[in-house]
């Protein structure tokens, strides 16, 4: 019989006893740390502090941490400092949805699908149930993330290291592959144009893989290419602030002094159709999350474009206020969150820039992750896992009874809102950038997009081509050059099913509607 | 020619210029040692000018069969009905903050960019109009450089002492 090494039940008998002993002894210890008054009220306050903060435009998960770490690592000791630093982390990806919902402004890459359907959720004056879809959506692909952390992280972490990249290239070629997700009938060809439109974008400045200008027009402002929220504002808050400016109408639907607005209920009809949908992608999302450099964004677009494609029924929904096309992006983001602690804890790789920050505020406090950590360290390993869980239930606990009050924003008079909708979006390019010029492009990207809108071009592609351009250069780039050609399409069998997966994608759905209702081409 | 095909003719107008640098611009720059790389820093902007001008093509040609949306869109063909004025001023509000920003300093423009706004959208409440304006101003500063360490500097450049 093979034997599978250390792991092998056959050779090894007491392997999952010993296993199980360990993991029951490292939760205890993680219990007895989180729990301590001092710790619970790190989780409350990290929660409280992330939220608020990560509703401003311009600031994600990663400028919070990195500008709470001073105040964290001031705490010395070090699991109540991760304790705080994860409740941030959380209450930042939740305060980042927030603005994705209410007035369409992803500050960050990993809320921009939620935008998709939380936006028109909340024109149609269901602000309160979006929000409460999101909170939903996000505890539970969080606490699935900590459990398969709790059960999976070292297995994972190994697996994780066979990708390279051949298979990241791969992997954000299908990560592109989701565009037709966000077309809608008819609006492949411009959907494919807006991705390159994007992919040209993030060409512009110097990369890291070259290090030579490209596409700067001399301009020294464009050296270090366009920033991610200035060009996420531009596409969608702006164009929206704008329609509300030339149609005044349109605010009424939003639910300018409706009741519904606050309205937090889900049906039982909606809660059947989003529990599937949570499920599969808090699972997906966190197996996306665990590989390093792939997170939450890529993760939140597959999940959004995973479940379009398998909503057969309500498929055309996607995009006009689904509930499920909500749940999707929000649960798979926060699994996905979660997941990039696997690398980090168990290999000491941060898997994002966020954990890389993480990791930062972990050496400075005399922690170094790695495969010893566990051993050496449990209180901490243990700790930090038992936090996350403790950090998604507090949030909940906490937000829930404040969406009323959050969702509440949008019964300000348009006369207020609109300004002060217009100011946040100028003050997140400002904040990112420190530089006046940044605003300059964001008007002037923000008008385009306008036009663009106008024309029916769907815009998400543009962002998500953006978004992916960099990764999937510098991962073709170095796949070529350690294989000398792009022979790693058909030498790497990972990349080559990664590739078949895109491909599928992108033409299936053509071919079904063109042979299925024969109606895709004139 | 319809709203689209002007868009995408405006769209291959940009692909164009892309092209041209990618194919005729960008190699001359590259050192010797990098040329031996089997991927050059205009590689992929030479794909994706290919692509571009292929999508373009495909749009402007209409070859795929365009549903009409049902989205919410505004109509562009009813663009008289709509405050396109209002619009214009808006925009012109910001480019003017992006300039003034740092010379008047960031209370002062804030202040002015929220309140000739709210002015320019009907707001008839000037008293209230300028404590919400004052109050924000000041917390937004407050908040970004005491709490959370980005400076931006508060008063005009000629006034302030950092």
């Amino acid at each position: 019989m093979m034997c599978w090494g250390f792991t092998c039940l056959h050779c090894h008998p007491g392997f999952l006893r010993d296993e199980v002993q360990i993991m029951v002894e490292g939760l205890l210890i993680g219990l007895q740390t989180a729990l301590s008054i001092k710790n619970f009220l790190m989780v409350v306050g990290g929660c409280l502090i992330g939220t608020f903060i990560g509703m401003l435009p311009g600031l994600g998960p990663m400028s919070i941490i990195a500008i709470m770490i001073p105040v964290a690592i001031s705490i010395g000791d070090p699991s109540a400092a991760l304790i705080l630093l994860a409740g941030v982390y959380y209450g930042a990806i939740f305060g980042g949805s927030t603005s994705s919902i209410l007035i369409n402004a992803p500050g960050v890459a990993s809320t921009v699908a939620t935008s998709f359907d939380g936006y028109p959720l909340t024109r149609a004056g269901k602000a309160g149930k979006a929000l409460t879809v999101a909170a939903i959506a996000s505890f539970v692909g969080g606490t699935v993330g900590a459990i398969l952390l709790l059960f999976f992280a070292p297995a994972l972490a190994s697996v994780a290291l066979l990708f390279h990249s051949a298979e990241y290239f791969a992997l954000m070629v299908v990560g592109l592959s989701a565009i037709a997700a966000f077309a809608g009938s008819g609006q492949v060809t411009k959907a494919l144009l807006m991705t390159v439109m994007g992919l040209m974008l993030a060409t512009v400045g110097e990369g890291a893989q070259f290090n030579l200008p490209r596409f700067t027009m001399g301009l020294m402002d464009l050296q270090s290419g366009i920033g991610f929220i200035t060009l996420a504002m531009a596409m969608f808050a702006i164009p929206e602030t704008l329609f509300l400016v030339l149609d005044p109408s349109r605010s009424d639907k939003s639910g300018e002094g409706s009741s519904e607005i606050k309205d937090l209920r889900i049906t039982a009809e909606e809660a059947k159709q989003i529990a599937p949908v949570i499920a599969r992608q808090s699972i997906q999302g966190f197996l996306i999350g665990v590989m390093p450099g792939a997170g939450a964004t890529i993760a939140s677009f597959l999940g959004y474009a995973v479940e379009r494609n398998i909503a057969k029924p309500d498929r055309d929904l996607f995009g006009k206020g689904s509930v499920k096309g909500l749940a999707a992006p929000e649960s798979a983001n926060n699994a996905a969150c979660t997941g990039s602690f696997v690398p980090l804890l168990t290999l000491g790789i941060p898997g994002s820039g966020t954990t890389a920050i993480l990791l930062g505020a972990l050496i400075a406090l005399n922690v170094s992750p790695g495969p010893r950590l566990m051993q050496d360290q449990p209180e901490i390993f243990w700790s930090v896992i038992i936090s996350m869980y403790i950090g998604n239930v507090v949030l909940l606990i906490l937000n829930l009874p404040l969406i009323p009050y959050i969702a509440k924003v949008l019964t300000v008079p348009r006369t207020f809102l609109i300004p002060f909708i217009l100011f946040f979006t100028l003050m997140g390019a400002y904040i990112g950038q420190n530089n006046p010029t940044e605003l300059l492009f964001l008007v002037g990207l923000g008008v385009l997009a306008t036009i663009l809108r106008l024309a029916s071009f769907p815009l998400a592609p543009l962002l998500i081509g953006f978004i992916l351009g960099p990764m999937l250069e510098n991962n073709f780039s170095r796949a070529s050059q350690l294989y000398d050609g792009v022979s790693f399409v058909w030498e790497r069998p990972m990349t080559t099913v990664l590739l078949a997966i895109a491909v599928l994608l992108i033409v299936l759905p053509s071919l079904k509607s063109r042979f299925g209702r024969g109606k895709f081409f004139a | 020619m319809n709203f689209e095909k002007a868009i995408a003719l405006f769209l291959a107008l940009v692909l164009a210029v892309y092209s041209y640098t990618a194919f005729f611009e960008m190699d001359y720059l590259l050192p010797p040692i990098l040329q031996r790389n089997p991927v050059w820093p205009s590689t992929f902007p030479k794909i994706l000018s290919v692509m571009g001008l292929i999508a373009c093509a495909l749009v402007f040609l209409n070859i795929e069969k365009s549903e009409k949306q049902v989205g919410d869109d505004l109509d562009i063909s009813n663009w008289r009905a709509y405050k396109i004025i209002h619009a214009f001023m808006l925009i012109f509000g910001m480019v003017v903050y992006a300039l003034v920003l740092r010379p008047l300093g960031f209370i002062g423009a804030t202040f002015i960019f929220l309140f000739a706004s709210s002015l320019l959208l009907g707001e008839k409440r000037y008293f209230l109009l300028a404590i919400v304006c004052l109050i924000s101003s000041f917390s937004i500063w407050y908040l970004v450089d005491d709490v959370l360490g980005i400076y931006m500097s508060p008063l005009p450049s000629w006034l302030s002492t950092r």
